[in-house]
């Protein structure tokens, strides 16, 4: 009966195993900010899936090798063997087949919710500079998602702009709750990264390309747009502010700001003619030149991304 | 065989080979000897891990609070350019090169490296190109300080009017390195596919020794790759070419291709040694014969092989286009099944076993588990619908270092303490080994922990001042991170003090089987009194005559008995 009481052990050990797994998958939902457009909901599913497998495995394994620590120390001088196995093709082909079938399923649920994130409107176009474009792509060129609005996003080091559909120029981000909006990513001289985690999306800016993306949110608030892509020594300061707010809310900023230029704080700008007091000062060159004026005001209407 | 017992005390050769003790004025000179070479490798690039590790934690001190107050931010870009520059290709790289020196010719029964001066040459290479590179920080701009990609066209900014500044010594300086690691890798390829002993069939060789091929092949095929498209990166920041430059005609994405084509496989080149080492230490302490032999053996070339076509999952949010995130993000998770097998071979070694907790197996088997870890989120990163969230952040900053440090340098410090009375001749001190082995752990994973709840949160990486919400895990962080740099100093400690004065080490002290333990410690200058001739499968831990007892028995018999 050795053998039985065994098996009971280890299915009592899985059924421990699948429950803790699926608890933390299920915490996983928390670890994330919240969820400001459709696709986040889907980013998180899978995150969650992952998280439950990967706890499974991780978990299964480390037990495993915690029990070999407890139970089965050899005595100090004790160098005989401990068993002679040298191998089990049995279990060494299931344990071949587990993570093939395990990566599968991870595959599948992959590639179907990174189709769904299409369906919703997370779709990179990328628009090669030849003619001769690969098909997928010259796919992907035709069938952009329609958008309600186009903002143009222009990424220089280091600040952010937003060219809206009347010409206006701002630093902030408005988008209108739960619908398309189609952003034109736009990269003056080095390459930047437009990343707001809130909207689990993340697309590089290049310059000389043109690439969009089509986001929807869904949840009104601030939220903050980070640049994500190394850019030079004002990097971590390369943040615009991000409102998602009613269609009506949109279009009296928009109206307003069209009145008036606002004037915002270069916070690179800024920060290199105050010289902030850090321990260790090197004076090194940041490619900021020193004559950039700190109100780098801006008039609604100049022609800022030619 | 000229050597009998593994009871150094009583043994008969002892006065034989007194004059073989170790000694370091022998290891500044210039020496075809590859013994002397991977010493050499080892204790230079143990010079850099130091120097890296200073960088990271003046990193760590800056990130305790989210203003900035201890570097400028010139010079916290140049900081974790330089340590992940000097980690990569200074400390894991190059001393997996060393490792490997030292090991396989005796692993293999072989005298020397297929080629001993190339293999002198290709050290004498790392020097100069690590000076080069650290003496950036006195140019009058300071190093680079573009990160370790040095992504263009920001990688072709420097100060107006200075030609001469630190991303050039940056490109030079990884050009040497690219170029000393081409040269390794066609003489380790060479060694171990044509310097086998009589007998040492491809399938009688250790997994490490499987790990060191898959891993030198792979730099043979990648490595030209990243040292081409360095040159030029050089031409379009010197020479005035446009290769790069999007705005004069040129492909800043053609770079990030040609980067990662060898970049990525670069993980695999410093991990397979890693996974080598696991399979010649876990064996040894829980005296059991590896499990799965072959199944291990190639689920290192596996590795090699699946890695090569994987490189686009560092571009997920790049320029790609939609059927080439997710073929990648497909080929990305196939990594999981051979490094799956590697996994459960591990635990199925130790499983049942009778296990000898000393300072290598704790290491060993720390850094098998902290593995698993890190090759879970591997796969999470795999998964492009998921990447996109967590591009760039310290979720991947918190991932890779799971494999670099908790895994990667965790089995270097294993293979360290396994073969240090080996390659000294002493023994070291098992309790402040220990000291060693839990500070490092602890330390580790305090350190790199934190940083997947900072990335899933929305914390970019390379930031030098972060949104104060961020401010708590980065503080555990921090300290963890000065808890890593206090953790070598008992190492540091030990082995200097058992170099000089540890108790002398047996030919055999672990009672491990492999041809490097059938030989004096350390062995003399020809590896092996005569060439071996290997009658035994490794890791033949069930049969005693495979480690040393008796062995001056084997005879004609035994080999047709124990020929597989």
């Amino acid at each position: 009966m050795p053998q039985f009481f065994e098996y009971f052990l280890l299915t009592i050990f899985i059924a421990g195993l699948i429950f803790i797994s699926h608890w933390i998958g299920q915490q996983a939902y928390t670890w994330m900010p919240p969820q400001a457009t459709a696709e986040a909901q889907r980013v998180d599913d899978l995150f969650s899936f992952l998280t439950t497998i990967g706890a499974f495995i991780l978990l299964g394994l480390v037990s495993m090798m915690l029990y070999s620590v407890l139970f089965y120390r050899a005595k100090p001088d004790d160098y005989s063997e401990g068993h002679p196995s040298r191998g089990n093709a049995k279990l060494e082909i299931f344990w071949t087949i587990t993570p093939i079938l395990l990566v599968a399923w991870i595959a599948f649920q992959n590639i179907n919710i990174y189709k769904q994130l299409n369906i919703l409107g997370l779709k990179q176009i990328v628009q090669f500079p030849l003619d001769a474009a690969p098909a997928e792509a010259a796919m992907v060129q035709n069938t952009p998602k329609p958008a309600a609005e186009t903002i143009q996003v222009i990424a220089k080091q280091w600040n952010w702009r937003f060219r809206y559909p009347n010409d206006v120029i701002n630093r902030e981000l408005h988008l209108p709750v739960n619908e398309s909006t189609r952003l034109n990513l736009q990269a003056e001289e080095v390459i930047h990264g437009f990343y707001i985690p809130e909207f689990r999306l993340r697309q590089d800016a290049i310059p000389g390309r043109d690439i969009a993306i089509v986001v929807t949110p869904i949840r009104t608030g601030k939220y903050r747009l980070q640049d994500a892509e190394f850019s030079g020594t004002y990097f971590a300061l390369m943040q615009a502010d991000v409102y998602v707010e009613s269609r009506e809310a949109y279009e009296r900023w928009l109206a307003r700001v069209a009145q008036q230029p606002i004037e915002l704080v270069d916070a690179a700008v800024a920060e290199q003619s105050r010289s902030p007091r850090t321990l260790l000062k090197t004076g090194w060159y940041t490619g900021l030149s020193d004559s950039a004026s700190v109100a780098d005001s801006l008039s609604p209407k100049d022609g800022g991304n030619s | 065989m000229t050597h009998s017992s593994n009871e150094g005390a009583t043994n008969p050769l002892e006065p034989e080979r007194s004059n073989q003790q170790f000694n370091w004025r022998y290891y500044l000179h210039f020496s075809t000897d590859h013994k002397v070479i991977g010493v050499q490798y080892m204790v230079t690039t143990f010079t850099f891990f130091l120097i890296g590790g200073l960088l990271a934690m003046l990193i760590r001190g800056e990130l305790v609070t989210p203003e900035l107050n201890l570097v400028d931010r010139p010079l916290y870009n140049a900081l974790f350019t330089l340590h992940g520059t000097v980690m990569i290709f200074l400390w894991i790289i190059p001393f997996n090169a060393g490792l490997a020196n030292y090991l396989v010719p005796l692993m293999i029964g072989a005298r020397d490296m297929a080629f001993p001066l190339l293999n002198a040459l290709s050290f004498w290479l790392i020097p100069p190109a690590g000076i080069l590179l650290i003496s950036s920080f006195l140019l009058p701009n300071g190093p680079a300080q573009t990160g370790w990609w040095s992504y263009p066209p920001m990688s072709l900014q420097f100060p107006p009017g200075q030609p001469i500044n630190g991303q050039l010594f940056w490109i030079i300086s990884l050009i040497l390195l690219g170029i000393s690691s081409i040269m390794g890798a066609v003489n380790f390829v060479t060694t171990i596919v044509w310097l086998r002993a009589p007998g040492m069939t491809f399938f009688r060789m250790p997994v490490f020794v499987w790990s060191v091929l898959s891993a030198q092949l792979l730099q043979l095929i990648n490595l030209p790759s990243l040292t081409g498209a360095l040159i030029l990166l050089m031409f379009d920041l010197s020479l005035g070419t446009n290769i790069f430059k999007p705005l004069e005609g040129g492909d800043p994405v053609i770079y990030q291709h040609l980067f990662w084509f060898y970049s990525h496989p670069a993980v695999y080149i410093m991990a397979l040694p890693a996974f080598g080492i696991f399979a010649e230490v876990l064996p040894a302490f829980a005296r059991n014969p590896l499990f799965g032999y072959r199944s291990l053996a190639l689920a290192s070339l596996g590795i090699a092989l699946v890695s090569i076509f994987v490189w686009v999952h560092h571009m997920f949010a790049s320029a790609t286009p939609d059927w080439m995130r997710v073929l990648f993000a497909i080929t990305s998770m196939l990594v999981a099944i051979p490094t799956g097998v590697k996994a459960f071979g591990w635990t199925a070694t130790i499983w049942k076993g009778k296990l000898h907790l000393d300072t290598p197996m704790l290491f060993a088997m720390g850094g098998a588990a902290m593995f698993l870890f890190g090759g879970i989120t591997g796969v999470m990163l795999a998964a492009n619908s998921f990447d996109l969230h967590v591009n760039n952040t310290y979720f991947v900053v918190g991932h890779f270092h799971y494999i670099v440090f908790n895994t990667i340098t965790m089995a270097i410090f294993a293979a360290i303490y396994f073969w240090f009375p080996k390659i000294t001749g002493r023994m070291f001190a098992e309790g402040w080994g220990k000291l060693h082995f839990w500070l490092t752990f602890i330390g580790a994973n305090l350190t790199f922990f934190p940083m997947h709840p900072l990335g899933l949160q929305g914390m970019v990486r390379r930031v030098a001042s972060y949104p104060s919400e961020y401010q708590g895990w980065n503080i555990i962080a921090s300290l963890g991170g000065f808890l890593l740099g206090v953790s070598v100093l008992p190492f540091i400690a030990n082995a200097i003090g058992s170099i000089l004065d540890g108790p002398r080490a047996t030919d055999n002290p672990w009672e491990a089987t492999g041809l490097e333990w059938t030989t004096s410690s350390p062995p003399p200058r020809d590896n092996f009194a005569e060439i071996p001739q290997v009658i035994f499968p490794p890791y033949n831990y069930g049969n005693p005559r495979a480690y040393g007892e008796d062995s001056a028995t084997q005879s004609g018999e035994e080999v047709s008995s124990h020929n597989e």
